[in-house]
C-alpha cells in the first residue's frame, strides 16, 4: 500500500498493464486503434559548411490527411536537430526525451554535446524496443569534428552518410541526391536540392503533400528553421458561400441563468527565470 | 438472341452453385468481400508467383516518339541468374514493348505477339498493327488470365506512332491499363517517375533529352535497385520506325563509397 | 482447419511467406454528379494511384455512352476498363436491334444487371450514371460494387464519397435545416458546388487531387470542363 511513509514510486519507462488485455481483445475481433503515421519524406545532406534537413508537413491515418501543416523537423540541441518518420507519436516523444537528456549532457559537461551522442541515444532507445517504438529518423548536426547526417532505422540500425532520406517518399527523395547530390555544395544549392528532394516526395508520394520544411545547421552561429520554407501546395479557392442564415438550426429548447460578473483586477510583475538560453552554444 | 440464352430450355436456376445440403464456401462471399481479406478457396492459385525476374522498365514520350529502356538482368529469386534477357523489342515499324516482372510470361506473349505480326505479314493487304491496337489486345489478355487466378506476373510497356502521334501506355498483370507521358514500372514506378515527370513537366522534350533523362534514370536505378544490372536495352520509335540499340553499360560512378566513414 | 495463424499462433514467424494472388487494386478517385430539373453534372478527378504512388495524373473516369447519358467509375481500374467496355457493346446492340439509343433509365437498369451477374467475382467498381431521362430531366444512378441501384439527385461516389455526400446532403439535400425551402439547384451552383467539394476532398483525400474532368449533360449536348486541383 502506497502511503505518505512509504511511497510508491511508479516505473520509468512505459506502461505494458493493458498489453494482454489488449491482445485477448484483437483476438475476439476489436484491434487496437491505428496511431497517426507521418508518411513522409524526410531528408538531410552535408554541404560545405554544415548540413541542411528538409521534410514535407503531411501526417495521414491511412488515406486520410489528419494533419496538413505538421512539423517533423525536431528540436535535439542547439547544434542538431532531427527529422522523424513513422508513428508520429514515436517520433515526437523520442527526440524529446532524447533532446532533455542531451540538454542534461550538455550541462554536465559544459560542452556542445556531440552528434554521435543523439544518434547513440536514439538508437539504444529504437534497439531497446525492438522496433516497437516506430520511429525512423534522419539527424542532422555539426560539432567540433564537422558536419554529420545520421540515419536510424526503427530497430536501431544507423547509417552515416553524406546524404540520407527516409519514410514513405525516400525513394522519390533518394532518386533526385543520387542524381544530383555533390561533395561541397554552397549553401544555395544545397537548399535549392533537399528542396527538390522534398518535392518529388511530395509530388509522387501519396503519403507526403502539403510544404517543404528545411533547417540549415551551420558550422557557425545558430541553426536557421526555415519552418515553410516553400508553400509546394496552396488551397483551392472556393467559388460559393457556405455561411448559414441565422435561425437555420433548428432552437429545441432555451433556458437563461442570470450570472453576477464582478471583475477583479490582478497585477503581477514579471520575474525572469535565472537560467542562460537553452539554445546557446559553447 | 444475343445475350438471353435458351430460352425453352433454361440453364438450371442455380448451375454453379453448390448441390442442396453440400458444404457452402462461395469465392468472394458476403463475409469475405472486399479487395483485401478473402479466401478464395475454389480457385486454384495456378502460378502463385513469378520465377525469372527482371525489373524495371522505364518509357517516356518525347516530341516525335517514346523511348523505352530496360536492363538486361534476369533474377531467379535474389540470385543475379541472367545476364542477358532483353526485353526491349521491335513488334513492327511503329511499335516497340518493353516488359518487366516474370521473364517466361513475356517470352509466351511476345511469341503470340510476333506470330500475330507474321499472320498479318500474309494477309498481305498492307494494314499493320497500331499501337493502341496491341496495348488494348494486351490488356484483354491479361485481364482474361486474371480472371482465371493464373496471372501472367508482368507488366508492359508499349509505345509507337499512333496516327502521326507519339503512343506510350502501360498494361499490369491484373489488366490495368493506362496512358501518361512517362511511365515506370517496378521499382521504378518509385525511383525513375519523380525524375520522369520533372523532365516531361519542363515540356519540349526531343529526343536527345529524353534519351539523357532515361539513361540518367537508368543509372539511378542501378545504384539503388538490388535486382538491376549495368547492362541495359534503349530503344526509340519514331515515325521514321524502330530503332532499338545494342545492349551499353552504364557509367557508374562509386566515388561516394570512399567518402563514407562510421566515424 | 489447422493453420500456423490460426491455431499455433507461436509457431508464426516473419518472414518467407506464400502470397496469394490478389485479383483486386484500388486505384482511387472520386465522382460527384448532380441533377438538377434539365440537366446533370457529374465530375471525376483524374488521378489514377495504387498504394503510395500516383500511375498517371490524367485519366479520364467519366465515360460518355450516348450524348444523354455518362457513367462515372471507380475503384479497380482494371474491372472499369472491363465493366465500361461490356456495356458500351452491349448498348451498340441494343442500338442495332431496336434503332433508337438507350434511355438513362435502361442503361441504368442493365449496368445493376452486369454487377449482379459478377455477384461471386466482383467488378470491385464504385459506379454513378448521370444523365437525362426520357422526359429530359436530370437523373443519377448509384450503385455498390454487386448491382444494387438507386436513382437520387445527387450523389459521390469513390474513395473520398464518404466525405463528400455530407456536404452534398447539405447543400443540396438541405438536411436538418430549419427556414429552407427547397429549390430545384441551378446549374451554375451546381457546378459551383462540384468543385468546391472537389477542392475539400483534395486536401484531405490521398487518392483525390490532380484535376476534375467534368462533363455537363444538357438537351443540347455534353460540354466538358476541366479543373485544376492540387498535385500532392
Amino acid at each position: 500500500m502506497a502511503s505518505i511513509l512509504l511511497p510508491e514510486v511508479p516505473v520509468p519507462g512505459f506502461s505494458f498493464e493493458n498489453s494482454q488485455r489488449n491482445a485477448f481483445l484483437a483476438q475476439k475481433g476489436f484491434p487496437a486503434p491505428t496511431a497517426t503515421k507521418t508518411g513522409t519524406t524526410i531528408v538531410g545532406i552535408i554541404y560545405a559548411d554544415g548540413v541542411i534537413l528538409g521534410a514535407d508537413t503531411r501526417a495521414t491515418e491511412n488515406t486520410v490527411v489528419s494533419d496538413k501543416n505538421c512539423q517533423k523537423i525536431h528540436y535535439l540541441a542547439g547544434n542538431m536537430y532531427c527529422c522523424g518518420a513513422g508513428t508520429a507519436a514515436d517520433t515526437e516523444m523520442t527526440t524529446q526525451s532524447v533532446s532533455s537528456q542531451l540538454e542534461l549532457q550538455r550541462l554536465h559537461t559544459g560542452r556542445t554535446v556531440a552528434v554521435e551522442t543523439a544518434a547513440t541515444l536514439l538508437k539504444r532507445m529504437l534497439f531497446r524496443y525492438q522496433g516497437y517504438i516506430g520511429a525512423a529518423l534522419v539527424l542532422g548536426g555539426v560539432d567540433r569534428t564537422g558536419p554529420h547526417i545520421y540515419c536510424i532505422y526503427p530497430h536501431g540500425s544507423v547509417d552515416k552518410l553524406p546524404y540520407a532520406t527516409m519514410g514513405s517518399g525516400s525513394l522519390a527523395a533518394m532518386a533526385v541526391f543520387e542524381a544530383n547530390w555533390k561533395p561541397n555544395m554552397t549553401e544555395e544549392e544545397g537548399k535549392k536540392l533537399v528542396r527538390d528532394a522534398i518535392a518529388a516526395g511530395i509530388f509522387n508520394d501519396l503519403g507526403s503533400g502539403s510544404n517543404v520544411d528545411l533547417c540549415v545547421i551551420r558550422s557557425q552561429g545558430p541553426a536557421q528553421y526555415l519552418r515553410t520554407y516553400e508553400e509546394a501546395n496552396v488551397k483551392g479557392k472556393k467559388q460559393g458561400s457556405y455561411r448559414y442564415p441565422l435561425g437555420t438550426t433548428a432552437v429545441l429548447k432555451q433556458s437563461v441563468i442570470p450570472l453576477e460578473v464582478t471583475s477583479v483586477t490582478v497585477t503581477a510583475s514579471p520575474q525572469p527565470m535565472d537560467v542562460e538560453p537553452s539554445h546557446s552554444r559553447r | 438472341m444475343a445475350f438471353m440464352g435458351d430460352m425453352m430450355n433454361p440453364a438450371p436456376f442455380w448451375q454453379n452453385g453448390p448441390a442442396p445440403g453440400a458444404f457452402y464456401n462461395f469465392p468472394g462471399n458476403s463475409s469475405s468481400f472486399g479487395p483485401s481479406n478473402h479466401s478464395v478457396k475454389e480457385f486454384k492459385a495456378h502460378s502463385a508467383q513469378p520465377i525469372t525476374t527482371t525489373t524495371t522498365v522505364i518509357g517516356v514520350k518525347f516530341d516525335k516518339g517514346c523511348v523505352i529502356a530496360a536492363d538486361t538482368l534476369g533474377s531467379y529469386g535474389t540470385l543475379a541468374r541472367f545476364r542477358d534477357c532483353p526485353r526491349v523489342i521491335r513488334v513492327n515499324d511503329l511499335i516497340m514493348l518493353g516488359s518487366g516482372g516474370d521473364y517466361a510470361d513475356y517470352q509466351y506473349l511476345k511469341d503470340i505477339i510476333e506470330q500475330k505480326i507474321i499472320d498479318e505479314q500474309c494477309i498481305g493487304d498492307g494494314l499493320n498493327l497500331k499501337p493502341r491496337s496491341l496495348y488494348c489486345w494486351l490488356t484483354r489478355v491479361l485481364y482474361n488470365k486474371r480472371c482465371k487466378m493464373d496471372p501472367l506476373w508482368s507488366n508492359y510497356i508499349v509505345a509507337g506512332i499512333q496516327d502521326g502521334e507519339p503512343f506510350l501506355g502501360s498494361v499490369d498483370k491484373l489488366g490495368t491499363a493506362y496512358e501518361d507521358a512517362a511511365i515506370a514500372t517496378g521499382l521504378g514506378a518509385y525511383m525513375a517517375t519523380p525524375l520522369l515527370r520533372e523532365g516531361v513537366d519542363k515540356g519540349n522534350l526531343d529526343e536527345e533529352t529524353a534519351k539523357a533523362l532515361v539513361r540518367k534514370c537508368m543509372e539511378v536505378l542501378y545504384y539503388r535497385d538490388a535486382r538491376a544490372f549495368a547492362r541495359y536495352q534503349l530503344g526509340v520509335v519514331t515515325a521514321a520506325g524502330v530503332k532499338i540499340d545494342d545492349v551499353t553499360e552504364i557509367a557508374h560512378n562509386w566515388s561516394l563509397a570512399h567518402m563514407i566513414h562510421m566515424k | 482447419m489447422l493453420s500456423i495463424d490460426g491455431n499455433f499462433p507461436e509457431y508464426a514467424v516473419p518472414g518467407a511467406k506464400q502470397v496469394r494472388f490478389e485479383p483486386y487494386a484500388d486505384n482511387g478517385g472520386s465522382i460527384v454528379a448532380i441533377a438538377g430539373e434539365d440537366y446533370a453534372v457529374i465530375g471525376a478527378d483524374t488521378r489514377l494511384s495504387t498504394g503510395f504512388s500516383i500511375y498517371t495524373r490524367e485519366q479520364k473516369k467519366l465515360f460518355k455512352l450516348s450524348d444523354k447519358t455518362v457513367l462515372g467509375a471507380t475503384g479497380c481500374w482494371c474491372d472499369t476498363l472491363t465493366l465500361t467496355r461490356l456495356l458500351q457493346a452491349r448498348m451498340q446492340m441494343y442500338e442495332h436491334d431496336h434503332n433508337k439509343s438507350m434511355t438513362t433509365p435502361a442503361v441504368a437498369q442493365m449496368l445493376s444487371t452486369m454487377l449482379y451477374y459478377k455477384r461471386f467475382f466482383p467488378y470491385y467498381v464504385s459506379n454513378v450514371l448521370a444523365g437525362l431521362d426520357a422526359e429530359g430531366k436530370g437523373c443519377v444512378y448509384s450503385y455498390d460494387p454487386i448491382g444494387h441501384c438507386e436513382r437520387s439527385n445527387y450523389r459521390a461516389g469513390g474513395s473520398a464519397g464518404a466525405q463528400l455526400q455530407p456536404l452534398l446532403d447539405n447543400q443540396i439535400g438541405l438536411k436538418n435545416m430549419q427556414n429552407v425551402k427547397e429549390a430545384p439547384i441551378p446549374r451554375e451552383k451546381a457546378l459551383a458546388l462540384l468543385k468546391d467539394v472537389f477542392i475539400s476532398a483534395a486536401e484531405r483525400d490521398i487518392y483525390t487531387g490532380d484535376c476534375i474532368y467534368i462533363l455537363i449533360i444538357t438537351a443540347n449536348g455534353i460540354q466538358e470542363e476541366k479543373f485544376e486541383l492540387r498535385k500532392d
